[in-house]
C-alpha cells in the first residue's frame, strides 16, 4: 500500500459487493468512512503512511449490509462502482457511495493482511 | 480714588441704549416673537378668506364684549357684524378637535376640496375690501402692495393657501382652522346677520389688512437697516477701542510736550511692540467680526452683547483712570504712559482671544442632534451641533435647510382625487350633524367617525392602484423625455478651432451658445414639458429657465444625462431661489426663551408661511470607548479533525 506520489498506485484488492438496506426512505449501507483529500491525513489510526488521504472504513456496525458483505474495520476503499476513491474529498466520497438510485455498491478495497496473504501464498 | 463712583455713568448709559434696543424689539415682537411669555397666542399668514379672526384679544376684544352682551342697537350694528365671526366661534371652540387635524390636514384638505356654493363670491369680496373701501393704508403702500402681489403670482397658491388658515399656538387649545372653515355653512343657516360676510367694515381693520400690514413690514426698508444696526454699533466700538492707545500716546505729545521726560530706546521698543499688536488687532478683527451678517435673530444675542459690554468697560475705564491720573495732573513720566497704551492693547487682545472662543470654537464641537422634520411631507434630516443657544442653533439649521431638504412642492401632498372624495364623502355627512346638541355631540361624532373609517377601508386599496399609475406614468414619461434629449443633443457639435478653415463647399452657420440651445430645444420641448407636468414641477422651470440652463450645459460640454438632473429629481430649495436681498423670513416658535441654551427634550419650530420645520433636541451619547489588543502572532489555523461520516 505504498505510493510514490506520481507513479501509479499498485495495491491487492478485494471486491465487495454490498446490497444497501432499505430503512424507511434511506438506504443504509452500514459503515462510517473517513479521510479524503480535505482532511488532515496524520489523524488516520488506520492508514501506514501517514500522508495517505485516501478514504477509509472507520467503524461498521454489527450485522449491517456492509458486515455482511466483507467489509472491515480499516479497509482503505479505493473504488466505487467504478468512480476512483483515492483523490476524492470527503463529501465526494460520501456522495457517491449514497447515491439514491443505486442498490448495490462494488467497491473494491485494500488492507494490509491482503498483501501479506497474497505473499504468503506466493512464496509458498 | 474716583472712580468708582464715576464708573457708574458709564453702566447707565450703557443701560440705556440696551433699553433703547429693547424697545424697539419689543414693538416688532407681538408680530413675530414672544419669547419670554409663556403664552403663544399668535397668528399669522392671515385669516380665512371670509375675514375671520382666530386671534383672541385686541383689536376684536370690545367687541367681543358689546356683541355678546346682546345688544341689537344701530349704533353697534358694524361692530356686530364683525363680532358675529367671532360668536359662531366661540359655540365651536367646545366642539374640540375632534378631527385632531393637523394644520397641514386641514390646510391641506383645504386646499383641495371646496364645495361650498357661496365660496368664490365671499373669496373675492373679503379679499378687495381692503382696497375698495377707505382702509388705512397710503396709496403708496398700495401700490407697493400691487407690485409685490404681482411679483408673486407664481407662489399664489401656496401663498393663499397659507391666508386661510389660522395657528393657535397654546397648547391644548383646538385648532381654529378646521372650525372656522366649516363654520361657513353654518354662517349661511345662521340667520343673524343680513349682510355679506366679509368681516369689515368700512372703518375697521380686517385681519386681511393686518396681514397685509405685517407682510408690508417685513418688506419695507426700515427693517433692510435693522440689519445693519448691530454690526455697525460694534464697528464704532472697534473702532474706538483701537484708536484709543493712540490717543493715548499722542495726547501728552501735543499738550504738554515740553515738561515731558526723555525717554530713549526702551520706549521705541515698546513703540514697536504697540505697532505690531495694533496690526494683530486690525487684521484678525477684519477677519474674524466684519462680515455681513446673514441673519437678524429675534433677541439678542448674548454673547456679542456680552463681548461688546466687556469691551466698552474696558475703554470706559482706561480712559477714565487715564483722565483722572495722566491729563489732570500732567504725568511726565511718558515711559509709563506708553507702557499704560501698550498694556490696554494686551487686554483688547485677549478680549479678541474671548470672542473667537465664544463665538466661533465652543459650538465647533458636536454635543447635540438635532432631528429637523418639515411638517408638510415629512422630510427630515439629523444634524450634530455643538453648545448653541436656541436662535442660533435655528439659524444653523435654516443653513443646512437650504440645501439639503428637497424642495417644497405644495402640488405634490395632496392624495388623488378619486380617493380624497370618497373619504370626504363620509365626513360630510358627519358635518350635516346637528350643531345645537353639544353634549351628545362628542359621543355621535365618534360613532360616525368610527362607522367612516370602516367604510373607508378598502381605499386604500385604490391608493396602491393609484400609486402604481402613477409611477408608470411617471417613469414613461421619463423614458420619452431622456430619450429626446438624447436626440436633440446629438444635432450639435462644438466647433473646434482648427475645423473653422477647413470645408468651403458646405458652409455650415456658426452659433453661439444661446441660439445653439433655442435650436435644439424645439424637438424636446413637448417632452420636457410633459414630464414637468407629471411631475408637478411646472411651477418651478420657466421655458426660459430651460433654455439658459440648456445653454449653460451646451458651453460646459455636458452630456444629456447632466442636463436632465436639474429636472428628474427635486433639488434642495437653494436650487429654485432666485436673487432675493430682502431675505427669507422665518418665525421662530419656541416655549423656551430663544436665548437659553440647548438641552435635552427641547422642541422649537421655524415657521414660514405655509409649512414649518419641527426641530427636536437630544443629546449625543456618551461613548464609552475600550481597547483590546491582538497580538499579530496569535493568528493560528489548523485543519479540521477528521470528519466520520456513516453511509
Amino acid at each position: 500500500m505504498s505510493f510514490i506520489p506520481g507513479q501509479p498506485v499498485t495495491a491487492v484488492v478485494q471486491r465487495i459487493e454490498i446490497h444497501k438496506l432499505r430503512d424507511g426512505d434511506n438506504l443504509i449501507l452500514g459503515f462510517s468512512i473517513g479521510g479524503g483529500i480535505d482532511q488532515d491525513p496524520s489523524q488516520n489510526p488506520f492508514s501506514e503512511d501517514k500522508t495517505d488521504k485516501g478514504i477509509y472504513v472507520t467503524r461498521v456496525s454489527k450485522g449491517g449490509p456492509a458486515e455482511v458483505a466483507g467489509l472491515r474495520m480499516g479497509d482503505k476503499i479505493m473504488q466505487v462502482n467504478g468512480w476512483d476513491m483515492t483523490m476524492v474529498t470527503h463529501d465526494q466520497a460520501r456522495k457517491k457511495l449514497t447515491k439514491k438510485g443505486e442498490d448495490v455498491v462494488r467497491l473494491l478495497v485494500t488492507r494490509k493482511s491482503l498483501e501479506n496473504a497474497v505473499r504468503q501464498s506466493m512464496m509458498h | 480714588m474716583t472712580l468708582s463712583c464715576e464708573g457708574n455713568p458709564a453702566l447707565y448709559l450703557l443701560f440705556v441704549c440696551f433699553y433703547s434696543i429693547q424697545t424697539h424689539e419689543s414693538k416688532r415682537s407681538f408680530l413675530r416673537m414672544d419669547g419670554v411669555n409663556k403664552f403663544r397666542v399668535r397668528w399669522e399668514g392671515g385669516a380665512g378668506t371670509w375675514g375671520r379672526s382666530g386671534r383672541v384679544g385686541r383689536p376684536f376684544g370690545a367687541c367681543i364684549s358689546s356683541g355678546l352682551n346682546g345688544d341689537g342697537n344701530i349704533a353697534i350694528k358694524q361692530q356686530e357684524e364683525d363680532c358675529t365671526h367671532l360668536k359662531t366661534v366661540r359655540p365651536l371652540l367646545s366642539r374640540k378637535t375632534q378631527l385632531g387635524g393637523t394644520t397641514e390636514r386641514s390646510r391641506g384638505g383645504a386646499g383641495v376640496h371646496k364645495p361650498r356654493p357661496p365660496a368664490p363670491d365671499m373669496d373675492n369680496e373679503s379679499q378687495y375690501s381692503g382696497y375698495s373701501y377707505k382702509s388705512s393704508h397710503s396709496r403708496s403702500s398700495r401700490k407697493h402692495r400691487d407690485r409685490r402681489d404681482r411679483h408673486r403670482s407664481k407662489s399664489r397658491d401656496s401663498s393663499s393657501r397659507g391666508d386661510k388658515s389660522v395657528t393657535i399656538q397654546a397648547p391644548g387649545e383646538p385648532l381654529l382652522d378646521a372650525e372656522s372653515t366649516r363654520g361657513d355653512d353654518r354662517d349661511d343657516n345662521w340667520g343673524e346677520t343680513t349682510t355679506v360676510v366679509t368681516g369689515t367694515s368700512e372703518h375697521s381693520v380686517s385681519n386681511e389688512d393686518l396681514t397685509r400690514a405685517s407682510k408690508e413690514l417685513e418688506d419695507s426698508s426700515p427693517l433692510e437697516c435693522r440689519r445693519f444696526a448691530g454690526p455697525v454699533l460694534s464697528g464704532i466700538l472697534g473702532l474706538f477701542a483701537l484708536l484709543t492707545p493712540l490717543a493715548f500716546l499722542l495726547l501728552p505729545q501735543l499738550l504738554w510736550r515740553d515738561s515731558l521726560e526723555p525717554c530713549g530706546t526702551p520706549c521705541e521698543g515698546l513703540y514697536v511692540s504697540l505697532a505690531f499688536k495694533l496690526l494683530v488687532l486690525l487684521i484678525s478683527s477684519w477677519a474674524l467680526f466684519l462680515r455681513p451678517p446673514r441673519a437678524t435673530l429675534p433677541r439678542f444675542f448674548v454673547f456679542r452683547c456680552l463681548l461688546m459690554a466687556l469691551v466698552f468697560l474696558f475703554v470706559a475705564s482706561y480712559w477714565l483712570f487715564y483722565g483722572v491720573r495722566v491729563l489732570e495732573p500732567r504725568e511726565r513720566d511718558y515711559r509709563g504712559i506708553v507702557g499704560y497704551a501698550v498694556s490696554l492693547v494686551d487686554a483688547l487682545l485677549f478680549i479678541q482671544y474671548l470672542a473667537l472662543v465664544l463665538l466661533e470654537v465652543r459650538h465647533l464641537r458636536p454635543a447635540f442632534c438635532l432631528k429637523v422634520v418639515r411638517t408638510t411631507d415629512g422630510a427630515s434630516r439629523f444634524y450634530n451641533v455643538g453648545h448653541l443657544s436656541i436662535q442660533r442653533a435655528a439659524v444653523w439649521v435654516l443653513d443646512h435647510y437650504y440645501t439639503d431638504f428637497p424642495v417644497y412642492n405644495p402640488a405634490l401632498l395632496n392624495l388623488p382625487k378619486s380617493i380624497l372624495s370618497k373619504k370626504m364623502s363620509g365626513f360630510k355627512v358627519y358635518s350635516l350633524g346637528e350643531e345645537n346638541s353639544t353634549n351628545n355631540s362628542t359621543g355621535q361624532s365618534r360613532a360616525m367617525i368610527a362607522a367612516a373609517a370602516r367604510r373607508r377601508d378598502n381605499s386604500h386599496n385604490e391608493y396602491y392602484y393609484e400609486e402604481a399609475e402613477m409611477d408608470r406614468r411617471v417613469r414613461k414619461r421619463k423614458a420619452r423625455l431622456v430619450v429626446a434629449v438624447e436626440e436633440a443633443f446629438t444635432h450639435i457639435k462644438r466647433l473646434q478651432d482648427d475645423e473653422a478653415a477647413t470645408s468651403p463647399k458646405h458652409p455650415r452657420e456658426v452659433m453661439d451658445p444661446r441660439e445653439a440651445a433655442q435650436a435644439i430645444f424645439a424637438p424636446m420641448a413637448r417632452a420636457m414639458q410633459k414630464y414637468l407636468r407629471t411631475t408637478r414641477q411646472q411651477p418651478y422651470h420657466s421655458m426660459e429657465s430651460i433654455i439658459a440652463h440648456l445653454q449653460f450645459c451646451i458651453t460646459h460640454n455636458m452630456t444629456p444625462k447632466a442636463f436632465l438632473e436639474r429636472y428628474l429629481t427635486p433639488g434642495p430649495t437653494m436650487q429654485y431661489q432666485r436673487e432675493n436681498g430682502r431675505g427669507r423670513q422665518w418665525t421662530l416658535v419656541s416655549e423656551e426663551p430663544v436665548t437659553s441654551a440647548l438641552r435635552q427634550g427641547l422642541v422649537f419650530s421655524l415657521r414660514r408661511l405655509d409649512f414649518s420645520l419641527v426641530v427636536t433636541v437630544t443629546p449625543l451619547p456618551f461613548l464609552n470607548l475600550g481597547e483590546e489588543f491582538i497580538d499579530p502572532k496569535s493568528h493560528k489555523f489548523v485543519m479540521r479533525l477528521q470528519s466520520e461520516t456513516s453511509v
